[in-house]
């Protein structure tokens, strides 16, 4: 599912509302995701996840091309840690088929 | 402090302009629906922001932490998140304390 299959299929459960509000909607809510995390505000969403950000010290890497070591610094990485309901969903279609 | 349903309902009413109800609504319908897609086993691509992906997990043993018990870990199916280029580059950009 895209950004704009997911407008789609809230439009058809939104029906009282203009496709043009449900587009600026999803953009706000990504926008408003995004936003947090480049503060390092966390994402806290009961039923579906969290989202945090997580430390990676600096280190030494290479140039892959010329295979020079060049010096990282220590950078953010967003992560996502799912909510129980959401991986009992996710895991309980699976154990259903195998049943 | 965390980006919450109720902060992101808040923006949708001021930014958007749905009345409190819709917005509140619209928060919900948005997090069902991509819980929805995961658990049909459909990947969910929001470009901008990351990719929320679905793993095949073998069995594999385990240990309950309580009693030392050796338990083995059922096969399963799990959620995992992958942020997007802009996200990342956003994030890393953020220099508060190093979590």
């Amino acid at each position: 599912m895209t950004k704009s299959e997911l407008i789609e299929a809230l439009a058809r459960r939104q029906t009282h509302l203009a496709f043009g509000d449900v587009e600026l909607a999803v953009k706000s809510l990504i926008e408003q995701m995004s936003q947090a995390l480049s503060h390092g505000e966390r994402i806290e969403i009961r039923g579906f996840g969290s989202f945090s950000l997580h430390y990676r010290p600096p280190r030494m890497g290479r140039n892959p091309k010329t295979g020079d070591a060049v010096a990282l610094p220590g950078k953010h990485v967003p992560h996502f840690k799912p909510g129980k309901e959401l991986r009992e969903r996710v895991n309980q279609s699976v154990q259903l088929q195998d049943a | 402090m965390a980006l919450t349903k109720a902060e992101m309902a808040e923006r949708l009413f001021l930014e958007v302009g749905l009345n409190k109800r819709e917005a509140k609504e619209f928060v919900d319908a948005y997090f069902e629906v991509v819980r929805e897609a995961l658990e049909k086993g459909e990947q969910v691509k929001l470009s901008g922001f990351g990719n929320f992906d679905l793993r095949e997990k073998n069995q594999r043993p385990g240990r309950n932490p309580k009693t030392g018990k050796e338990i083995p870990i059922s096969a399963r199916r799990v959620v995992t998140f992958r942020p997007g280029q802009k996200l990342k580059v956003r994030v890393e950009g953020y220099a508060g304390p190093r979590e």
